[in-house]
């Protein structure tokens, strides 16, 4: 049995005001781990300002900065600009927003800091829907999902529109390193963690965070849903590095996408041709990375690698 | 000390540089942009050792400035208009977290229709955000209020964010001769920034948080507080500015001949310095007419105010802005504020320079014979051929 290498040091206490099972808690919790004491995490509106727990308490052993909904990236340039100002240097500055936060209405601001190339870690914790709200509809809500505003009543089934792909809106504007992670594979999400620390420069997580209580399952199977997401090809763990593409869990077989929706309320209506949809869509989805990661290997995305980024700023 | 010939935008630049700003994060909007690119210039030379951060809309500028200054450092930032009412949010945010930010608004008519000239609308639309507001008349007084805004926001006992107001084009792109005090001077006046309710990295603390109505009741009040606590303030800060530049400007409501005057007119920024010879000609021809300007508006001066009104029976306010009150914003705060006097003058409210129309000496005049004669209605606009409507 392999050992587990997770650092030992926890930076998120109990007594948070998570709900059980909550995805978002342990991507947080695994994200401080690697991190360390000496990080500063904006957070906007979002389940992560309810989970912090309110004044005077917090549920993290880091420094946390609230922000609006949609300006964590411009908050993150500005925390970066002042350290800079002030001659810290040794300090990770991470924003840690929702995927609508980030995906709809922080998109512009997430644009802006990855451009001008602001030295740090943007975070998007990513369940699939408003979650503090009380589950409505975002661009990362996935093809055929029920929210509270994508019915399943008359002649409405859920969500019709496929989920925004934020890797690639990331990519575009070549950050040193982008990855997808999921809590539910520590060891891979430590050594991104990791690798991203180490860095300088605009870095882009998007961690799997399942919601029990918007996606409709049990609050002990938040793992498990983790490990069927990847291994059906709905999310699937990789990196990109100076425009090399990294595949780091590789699945030999997919398991079919079945067993990923039958195990949530959330798709319970989907009919076989539905399915099929999200089936077909999911292995064109793989394909394409497996490509993206071999035709990488031989000639990485050109503007990414031959010339350098500029200086890193704030 | 130098004399430098400089505009308004320029004056907010030198303030910058002379105050020793950190961070300075700003996006282009006429009339602003050319004290962004000043200070674009006294940091690409090392004049200003700033980080300037550029960003893609006014609403990621003021939250740039706003965790920046969570994070301890000195913050300035710069706009007008429609990029003011986009930062609306964080203007708020800015008082609520305490934020010793100084914002330089260039005051420029809202749309439709566009217009870029000067006009209050974007900043009155602001008054009730937290912010201390001044309005300027003169480039000096630019340089100066910029300089002792940093001094009164960073007090211990305001800790508030201060915009300080230009007229469009009037002071923005218009040179005067302007002095300039020396660094030497500025640094005396104005210390390094003390860290208080600021983020530090490696300890565990939240700077925003949430509360419920047990608690968010009393941030308002501790920022209420505070407000009152700025004109006590204003004038220590006034009078340290003077000792070391040698220069006042009146605090936050000086007067000119309202000595035994039968109408005051209260003015806002440039259009003062026209009603000021309007009144030495009135005077002249032995006309009893003061002036008084509102150099404050945020908080409202209202001691000054009720001692103006203790002096005068017709009071006149110009609003360079039309706000959908009873009067003008500031002819409504005039009225507000005299209203537990004893003696009531009459307050007239007229809206003078709306878009960039100029207050010229015989709109000015008009206004002070209407308060003479005690012929008008409470509110006029001026300088407005009524018969011509604007969709026909």
């Amino acid at each position: 049995m392999a050992k587990l290498t997770l650092p030992a040091q926890e930076l998120m206490f109990s007594g948070h005001s998570a709900c059980p099972g909550c995805g978002a808690a342990l991507a947080m919790r695994l994200l401080l781990k690697g991190l360390g004491p000496r990080t500063v995490v904006s957070v906007p509106a979002c389940c992560w300002t309810v989970i912090a727990t309110p004044y005077p308490t917090t549920a993290l052993g880091v420094a946390m900065m609230d922000n609006p909904i949609e300006a964590t990236g411009a908050s993150i340039s500005g925390i970066r600009a002042a350290l800079d100002a002030m001659g810290e240097k040794d300090v990770t500055v991470v924003g840690f927003a929702g995927d609508g936060g980030t995906a709809d209405i922080g998109i512009q601001a997430l644009s802006g800091m990855l451009e001008r190339r602001t030295n740090a870690l943007y975070v998007m914790y990513d369940n699939e829907a408003y979650m503090n709200t009380g589950v409505q509809r975002s661009g990362e809500t996935p093809l055929g999902a029920w929210t509270t505003t994508t019915p399943v009543e008359g002649h409405e089934h859920g969500k019709i529109e496929a989920k925004k792909d934020m890797m690639a809106i990331v990519l575009a504007h070549h950050p040193v390193y982008a990855a997808t992670l999921n809590p539910s594979f520590p060891e891979d999400f430590e050594r991104k963690v990791e690798k991203a620390k180490a860095m300088s420069g605009p870095r882009f997580f998007d961690i799997f965070a399942p919601c029990s209580t918007g996606w409709r399952f049990d609050a002990q199977k938040t793992i498990a849903i983790g490990r069927l997401a990847t291994d059906t090809g709905v999310f699937p763990l990789y990196e990109v590095e100076n425009g090399r593409y990294h595949v780091t869990r590789k699945v030999g077989s997919l398991k079919p996408v079945e067993e990923y929706l039958h195990a949530q309320g959330r798709f319970r209506h989907l009919t076989p041709a539905n399915i099929a949809a999200v089936g077909a869509q999911v292995r064109d989805g793989w394909e394409k990375l497996l490509t993206f990661e071999s035709e990488s290997l031989v000639a990485p995305t050109p503007s990414a690698a031959p010339t350098a980024p500029p200086a890193t700023r704030a | 000390m130098t004399v430098m010939v400089l505009s308004g935008n320029s004056a907010q630049a030198h303030a910058v540089r002379l105050a020793r700003v950190q961070v300075v994060s700003a996006y282009p909007i006429t009339p602003q942009t050319s004290i962004v690119e000043k200070i674009a210039d006294l940091v690409a030379t090392g004049a200003l050792k700033a980080e300037y951060v550029q960003v893609e809309s006014e609403h990621s500028a003021l939250q740039v400035v706003v965790s920046a200054s969570g994070m301890g450092a000195r913050t300035y930032t710069a706009t007008s208009s429609h990029g003011l009412l986009l930062m609306h949010e964080l203007v708020h945010w800015a008082s609520g977290a305490r934020d010793p930010i100084v914002m330089g608004v260039v005051n420029r008519a809202v749309g439709p229709p566009w217009n870029i000239g000067a006009d209050h609308t974007d900043s009155m639309s602001q008054r009730d955000t937290g912010w201390i507001q001044f309005y300027a008349e003169s480039n000096q007084e630019v340089i100066d209020t910029v300089l002792m805004a940093f001094r009164l926001a960073e007090h211990p006992d305001v800790r508030l964010p201060v915009m300080v107001m230009e007229d469009a084009f009037y002071l923005s792109h218009t040179l005067e001769p302007v002095d300039v005090p020396d660094q030497a001077v500025v640094d005396g006046f104005l210390p390094p920034r003390e860290a208080h309710a600021t983020l530090h990295p490696g300890t565990s603390a939240r700077l925003g948080s949430f509360t419920g109505p047990d608690r968010y009741v009393d941030f308002r009040f501790e920022v209420a507080k505070a407000m009152e606590r700025v004109p006590a303030t204003l004038r220590l800060v006034e009078e340290e500015y003077k000792k070391a530049t040698g220069r006042s400007h009146g605090g936050a409501v000086p007067t000119y001949r309202v000595d035994d005057a039968d109408a005051v007119l209260i003015t806002m920024g440039t259009s003062t310095t026209t009603a000021r010879t309007v009144v030495d000609d009135l005077r002249a021809q032995g006309k009893k007419v003061g002036l008084a300007k509102l150099r404050l508006f945020r908080p409202f001066p209202n001691e000054e105010i009720r001692a103006l009104g203790a002096m005068v029976d017709r009071i006149g306010v110009a609003d360079r802005s039309y706000t959908f009150g009873p009067m003008g914003a500031a002819g409504t705060e005039v009225s507000a504020a005299l209203y537990p006097s004893s003696h009531h003058p009459a307050v007239t409210g007229f809206y003078a320079g709306i878009g960039g129309r100029d207050v010229t000496p015989h709109v000015v005049r008009r206004m002070y014979e209407s308060l003479l004669s005690g012929a008008v209605p409470e509110v006029h606009w001026e300088d407005i051929e009524e018969e011509v409507s604007v969709d026909g």
